[in-house]
């Protein structure tokens, strides 16, 4: 057993060549389960549960409102967000499973490579919320119902509107490496980040590591999550943001802060949040109604409205005032490359940056 | 803290039965505890991947400069911090305890208050002060000097600023034990250098300060080790930066994809420099054994400072500003203030951040139930498996005592996150499958809180005179009883301030907690730590303040018991 519990992925794969057949029937059958509405049933039996916990790397604040939100809407079932960045939710899990903890009912990662291993460990459950079934175009749910998108965003340049005058601010990736921004670029961390590890992926790939080296002499302020560089403007304490979420700089902006988005010209990181429960979900009944909570149009207009996010449910509306989504420009999303690539961009990575 | 084990009186023979048990028992939990995470850690940093031996990982570690300039910067961090602790420390302790200082007391209080604030919590509080473009003293600096917007005075994210960060919540470490040992340094031999003629700066100089020297050697290296295996300061200020100390190495090593064969590789070197250190002080204070010998004496005379008291007692404030008035001051700040680095203002005040941490958060409910639990049980425990090992050494009682105080204060050789590492290799395989529960923490805490309330027991237990509970037996009171009747009220107040220190400690373990914690046994400590990694500082500060009233509630309320003294910290 010694290191067992370490090399997950290998673990995963090991585990699922033993249920091969079990996957290989659901392979073979080749479609998802039927689409679940929410039922009286289902609502009851949620609540003899009694609570849901739900790990995602969305923003705390958000993720903690739209808690309250299912709450408020479902009395009795509490929800217990646990909050880190995606690829910390991703190793927590894999060390839980691997000692035998199942703590977790629904994910919702920022990497949506970490779906694609789950699913190839067979710890998802096939379950498909009536909303997905009926409105969710194929290319944001798996075919076999184990996750479907719950929120897109990109990953932007963003600056301080006190520190920056508007035709100063950079334009481009290639704009940050100018010498005049040394020391004023904050940017987030892959490894931490899933925002970030999707982005560096697109990144490296459409700008070649040599951008990232540049960067690097730039002299940033490194910090770990894609919320925290948004947060950082805000404060005062960086210029401009290299990467970071742009539904932070909606939130801050909106109510005030001084912070402005800029969509490079290169093309803007795009990022995709799949959720998922797990089969060995704790509280499944609260899991399942919590998933088609998170699809229903409420709450993604919700993540709209108060998060800034971006939804592919088509009841939902764009919020006044933000740039809409088709007319950005956005670096193509490829999570089974990313899923590939992670160790390579996180070893990469911490190479450039010393951490 | 030391590894002295006192020489004492000719050992006494009780011929109790149920003695042996107890000790056996103790010292099998005590190398259950110590031996099992240590031989993981040995057995992992000498394997592979597939578990075949090899010395490829500390190949790696002193050949890859990913890992020697860690080592190389947790050395520097070290020993700078050491060196100001003491160059701080001492004076003061000096003023507070043999000098006519005014507010000497309140001094103690204040840094008792450095003391209790978690290094992290002071680590985070300075971001707010002194980052380079949004900290308070550099607006402050700008606003006064009119300087530019890219100009500023303080960068606490450089390896200056984490030194003087970590100085700031380990010099109480250094204040403690000169001022302790000063006040136990018998006045005579002061009197009787006066007495031959000797002014009062070269008694000092003479007498007092070879006295104290033991004490500030300990001090010394307290504070390096407590500096060389901190984590959530270096974490907090060094990553921004982008370089690594050891610690955050150790723990950057279990991301993933974990790497254990090489966290315990890279532990292994502090694991060795603490055991080398020790020794050395032993070593070195086991020659000047001298210095604390005991007997009946009068009290210190304090020297009159004259119109230099006001001078000291500022210069005293103006140092307790850097851990204590100006980080709380900050933590305020940020607590109400909508944005944590925008001064507070009557208009701009909002108890937004304040509403978020009550009735938001989700998971602050379960982690501050954790602490709680993990705090009352470490600090009950610890207490208690201190209070029979120090009784057994400090009486003898049984054979074999001196293994029983060996072992008590071996843990202190294992710095947290190594401890951490140990612990998640023990305690993640059959038969003991503990990760996962509140249990791993509590051995966790319990081991690293041993050697110093073992310590603080035993000192306890020297001024009690055995003779006291010898007259109780002879007037034929059995041997419980006579313990629960004589020696348990004499051994209170250190009963008492043991468990106030446990508790505090729990209070501020990030190293250990945040190897082994799972979801479900976060503890408050690693949620800060998840705050700050998501940059939401307004709630750290009201956590941060909510946890040192908690601690300050929980320490008066334990000193309020009826019949218990008040109690001061002594390390």
């Amino acid at each position: 057993m010694k290191g067992s519990m370490f090399s997950r992925r290998h673990l995963l794969i090991g585990s699922s060549a033993l249920t091969a057949s079990a996957i290989f029937s659901t392979k073979v059958m080749s479609a998802a389960p039927p689409a679940s509405p929410i039922t009286p049933a289902l609502i009851e039996a949620a609540k003899k549960e009694g609570k849901v916990v739900w790990y995602t790397s969305v923003d705390l604040p958000l993720a903690e409102k739209i808690a309250k939100a299912f709450e408020a809407k479902f009395p009795g079932v509490a929800v217990r967000v646990e909050r880190s960045g995606a690829e910390r939710v991703f190793q927590r899990i894999g060390q839980e499973y691997a000692s035998n903890i199942h703590a977790c009912d629904v994910v919702n990662s920022s990497d949506a490579a970490h779906s694609i291993v789950w699913k190839k460990g067979n710890l998802l459950e096939a379950y498909v919320p009536e909303d997905v079934a009926k409105f969710y175009p194929a290319e944001h749910k798996d075919p076999d119902g184990m996750f479907a998108s719950f929120r897109i965003w990109v990953s932007i340049i963003a600056y301080n509107t006190n520190l920056v005058k508007k035709e100063e601010a950079p334009k481009s990736f290639a704009d940050l490496l100018d010498p005049k921004w040394k020391g004023k670029i904050v940017k987030a961390h892959p490894g931490y980040s899933g925002t970030i590890m999707t982005a560096t992926y697109q990144m490296q790939r459409d700008l070649g590591w040599e951008f990232f080296e540049k960067l690097a002499a730039q002299n940033i302020m490194q910090v770990q999550s894609s919320a925290d560089p948004p947060k950082r403007l805000a404060l005062g304490e960086r210029a401009v943001m290299a990467d970071g979420n742009e539904y932070n700089i909606f939130e801050i902006s909106e109510k005030g802060g001084p912070v402005a988005p800029v969509y490079a010209k290169e093309g803007s990181p795009l990022i995709v949040g799949p959720t998922a429960m797990f089969k060995a979900a704790p509280n499944p009944n609260a899991a399942k109604l919590f998933c088609n909570y998170s699809f229903s149009p409420e709450c993604q207009q919700l993540i709209i409205d108060v998060g800034g996010l971006r939804s592919v449910h088509p009841q939902t509306k764009d919020k006044p005032g933000r740039t809409p989504f088709k007319d950005i420009k956005t670096m193509k999303d490829d999570p089974a490359a990313v899923e590939k690539m992670s160790d390579e961009i996180k070893q990469h990575y911490s190479k450039i940056f010393k951490v | 803290m030391t590894l002295a084990i006192p020489a004492a009186p000719a050992p006494r023979t009780f011929g109790i039965d149920v003695s042996k048990p107890v000790l056996y028992g103790v010292a099998a939990v005590l190398v259950i505890l110590i031996v099992l995470p240590l031989s993981w850690l040995f057995v992992y940093s000498l394997t592979d991947g597939k578990g075949s031996l090899t010395l490829a990982n500390f190949y790696r570690l002193f050949t890859e400069s990913a890992f020697r300039e860690p080592l190389i910067t947790t050395f520097i961090i070290a020993t700078s911090s050491a060196f100001i602790c003491c160059a701080v420390a001492a004076p003061m302790g000096w003023l507070v305890a043999r000098t006519d200082l005014p507010f000497g007391s309140m001094i103690r209080a204040l840094v008792t208050a450095s003391f209790v604030t978690p290094p992290f919590l002071g680590a985070i509080a300075w971001e707010v002060l002194a980052a380079p473009n949004s900290g308070l003293l550099n607006k402050i600096f700008r606003s006064l000097t009119g300087a530019e917007q890219d100009q500023h005075l303080f960068n606490i994210y450089t390896l200056p600023g984490i030194i003087f960060v970590i100085s700031c919540y380990t010099f109480p470490y250094v204040f403690v034990l000169v001022a302790n040992s000063l006040d136990r340094t018998p006045g005579e031999l002061e009197d009787a250098s006066s007495i031959l003629g000797g002014g009062r700066w070269y008694t000092a100089r003479r007498i007092t300060i070879p006295l104290v020297l033991p004490a500030l050697l300990a001090g010394a290296l307290v504070a390096f080790l407590q500096a060389m295996t901190l984590f959530g300061s270096p974490a907090i200020l060094a990553l921004p930066a982008g370089f690594h100390t050891m610690t955050t190495k150790i723990w950057s090593l279990f991301q993933y994809p974990p790497k254990p064969e090489l966290a315990a590789a890279a532990s292994l070197p502090l694991l060795v420099l603490t055991v080398i250190l020790l020794r050395a002080e032993h070593m070195i204070l086991g020659r000047r054994g001298y210095s604390v010998v005991g007997g009946k004496y009068g009290a210190p005379r304090l020297i009159p400072l004259y119109r230099m008291r006001w001078v000291a007692f500022v210069l005293c404030m103006l140092v307790l500003m850097l851990p204590v008035f100006l980080p709380y001051a900050a933590l305020l700040n940020a607590a109400f203030s909508p944005v944590a680095t925008t001064f507070l203002t009557w208009h701009n005040a909002t108890l937004h951040n304040i509403q978020f941490v009550l009735f938001d958060l989700s998971a602050a409910s379960l982690a501050l139930k954790n602490t709680v639990i993990l705090g009352t049980a470490t600090a009950t425990i610890g207490t208690v498996i201190a209070v029979v090992i120090a009784y057994v050494t400090a009486r003898q009682a049984v054979a074999g005592w001196r293994v029983l105080g060996f072992l008590a204060t071996a843990p202190i050789a294992i710095p947290g996150i190594v401890l951490g590492v140990g612990l998640f290799l023990s305690y993640t395989r059959p038969p003991f499958v503990l990760y996962g529960t509140l249990w791993i923490l509590l051995i966790a805490f319990v081991t690293i809180a041993l050697p110093s309330a073992y310590q603080q027991l035993q000192a306890a237990f020297r001024t009690i005179h055995p003779e006291l509970e010898d007259a109780s037996r002879i007037l034929g009171a059995t041997r419980l009883r006579s313990l629960w009747e004589i020696t348990a009220p004499l051994l209170r107040t250190g009963v008492i301030a043991t468990w106030c220190f446990i508790f505090v400690g729990v209070m501020r373990e990030l190293s250990a907690a945040i190897i082994l914690f799972t979801s479900e046994t976060k503890v408050i400590s690693v949620l800060i730590y998840d705050l700050n990694e998501s940059g939401d500082l307004g709630a750290i500060a009201v956590i941060g303040i909510g946890m040192l009233l908690i601690t300050f509630a929980v320490v008066t309320a334990v000193n309020r018991i009826p019949g218990f003294g008040t109690v001061r910290f002594r390390t």
